[in-house]
């Protein structure tokens, strides 16, 4: 075997790898539950749909897909909303303290969510949000800002300066040179964000897990944590909600995977 | 008004709403956290009040076992799986700058562990370990008892981590292979040197800053782990793959011992923040080398 042939073989079998758990999850979701755990096979039988009609008839499993969808679109609304201001600011306005302001940004990304886990039940507890929307969407605006934050400062800066300089000399003040000029040209760095943070509000468990009480506020990640039998894990059921709790991160990876790539790498590489 | 007084009053008016959402439901809590940690507070026994303890929290969790061993593994699976996390990252990020075809599906196939929920991640490797009848148990060699066995319990933790964690590393050690001039590898290979020589001497060392990059982000994530862990053991059998984060929230949402719970947080806050310390120094010692051989990390500076 040549060289190449070698190596297109080792990375065939990686990518193999990677992608058997999720070869396997759609495949159980699909068996009968009486196959999941007798001598796995690894090729599908005839798909059946059980699993997921049991899913949304019986657990109802639409209350939290809807509750996700809300909390994760309204902390992308908003994450934008007060990020991009924000970062504009940092990029293109003159302040003291800008530096150290940054790194105060930053240092949010860090913070282990458990560190403010308590504080924030009792602060939640205390203003009623507790099994709210907002009660989510506040904790994840302000965890998704970091990120936003540093990710559209970043593009601001390498947008050129000239056409606002020219405009500027043209007598528009600031503000109005941000709203007609630089944000319009901001629009992939704005999408970017958005797709990120959607996927962390979508994903997110921690808060969800201790700021939710019942199955009427709880999002798709809690839900089906949450699943339990009476006796043991009805896996058939745990595997549907799985993937259906993946549909829509495949859709946004298959629609804007360089996107992904470039704000991954940017918001990594310069942080 | 001067112009620059005019910039920096807009630029405060536009940084107010982000700010002030950080300051409210970031900074403060931490302080809120720390003044918790100074009483004795049990939301299950609220007639005792909320009486001023002192340190007698941090006092009791340096002496608590469990909190000393749920640490212990913390800092053992960190280890473990950035590790395995770097070297799979290199494996994935050189097979996919090798690729001539199916780029866009080796992306996806890559990017679909990272993008899905933990919980989903979680579920899919403890369905794959689950006894009896879970999948691994057709591969050839023993058949063991995985979940149910206190060190055995931490081979899928650790493997669901690096499938789920892994393309992250391997996407930014690629945008680093991207900035490699590949002239430098046409001229070793001039002068006779193997693939391994190559790899050796050319790509590690031009790829340090993106290797420390990955090692402190992964690193500071790792030690964070709670989703994983609460869904693919619950910390169990027993204790046994608990983490400083699981026992944390156990402390605090279950058992509702919040002036306790509060002290360990604080303790995992501190222990992060040294860690990001001591890897941002790391970083900034690895920058001028980043600057100036690769275009692409010089970001990193």
């Amino acid at each position: 075997m040549t060289a190449s042939s070698r190596r297109t073989m080792v990375t065939i079998g990686l990518l193999a790898l990677w992608a058997f758990p999720l070869y396997w999850m759609v495949v159980s979701s699909l068996s009968p539950e009486s196959r999941l755990f007798d001598a796995p096979s690894l090729l599908p039988g005839a798909p059946v749909l059980d699993h997921y009609a049991a899913l949304f008839r019986e657990r109802r499993f639409w209350i939290p897909v809807r509750n996700s969808l809300i909390v994760a679109g309204a902390t992308t609304a908003l994450a934008i909303a007060v990020g991009t201001p924000c970062a504009y600011a940092l990029a293109r306005l003159r302040f003291a303290g800008r530096p150290w302001l940054m790194l105060a940004i930053l240092g949010v990304s860090i913070f282990p969510q458990i560190a403010i886990l308590s504080p924030l039940f009792l602060a939640l507890r205390g203003a009623g949000l507790i099994d709210t929307y907002p009660g989510l969407v506040l904790p994840y605006v302000t965890f998704a800002m970091p990120l936003a934050i540093w990710l559209m400062t970043g593009f601001f800066r390498e947008l050129p300066r000239e056409i606002e300089d020219a405009a500027r000399l043209d007598g528009a003040g600031p503000l109005r040179v941000a709203i007609e000029i630089t944000v319009p040209l901001a629009a992939p760095a704005v999408a970017t964000t958005a797709i990120l943070t959607f996927l962390y509000a979508w994903n997110e468990f921690l808060f969800a897990l201790s700021f939710t009480l019942g199955p009427d506020r709880q999002t798709v990640p809690v839900a089906i944590a949450l699943f339990r039998g009476q006796y043991q894990v009805p896996w058939g059921e745990v595997l549907a909600a799985a993937v259906v709790a993946s549909i829509p991160v495949t859709l946004v990876v298959l629609g804007f995977q360089r996107r992904i790539v470039s704000g991954l790498t940017s918001g990594a590489v310069k942080g | 008004m001067t112009r620059s007084t005019r910039d920096a009053r807009l630029a405060w008016l536009l940084m107010a709403p982000a700010l002030a959402l950080l300051v409210l439901v970031a900074a403060g809590p931490v302080a809120a956290a720390f003044r918790e940690s100074l009483h004795a507070s049990d939301l299950r026994m609220p007639w005792l009040g909320r009486p001023f303890v002192g340190g007698a929290n941090y006092v009791a969790a340096a002496a608590d076992e469990r909190f000393r061993a749920a640490l212990a593994h913390t800092v053992a699976f960190t280890a473990a799986s950035v590790a395995l996390e770097l070297i799979f990252g290199l494996a994935l990020a050189l097979a996919l700058h090798g690729l001539t075809r199916g780029r866009a599906l080796a992306r996806v196939v890559v990017l679909l562990p990272w993008a899905l929920p933990t919980v989903v991640a979680a579920l899919v490797w403890r369905f794959m370990f689950e006894s009896p009848g879970g999948v691994v148990h057709a591969l050839p060699g023993p058949d063991l008892d995985w979940l149910s066995h206190p060190l055995r319990a931490w081979v899928p933790i650790v493997l669901g981590d690096v499938w789920k964690t892994t393309p992250f590393v391997a996407l930014l050690l690629l945008a680093g292979l991207q900035g490699i001039d590949p002239a430098l590898y046409e001229a070793a290979r001039l002068d006779g040197a193997s693939a391994w020589r190559r790899l050796v001497h050319i790509t590690l060392p031009l790829l340090r800053p993106a290797l420390l990059v990955a090692l402190v982000f992964r690193a500071l994530d790792a030690f964070r782990v709670f989703d994983l862990v609460f869904v693919l053991t619950g910390g169990g059998p027993g204790t046994s793959t608990e983490v400083v984060s699981t026992y944390a929230f156990r402390t605090l949402m279950q058992d509702l011992r919040f002036g306790y719970g509060s002290a360990l947080s604080v303790l995992i806050f501190a222990i992060s923040f040294v860690v990001a310390l001591v890897c941002v120094r790391a970083l900034g010692s690895a920058a001028p080398d980043a600057r100036q051989r690769s275009r692409r990390l010089r970001r990193v500076a």
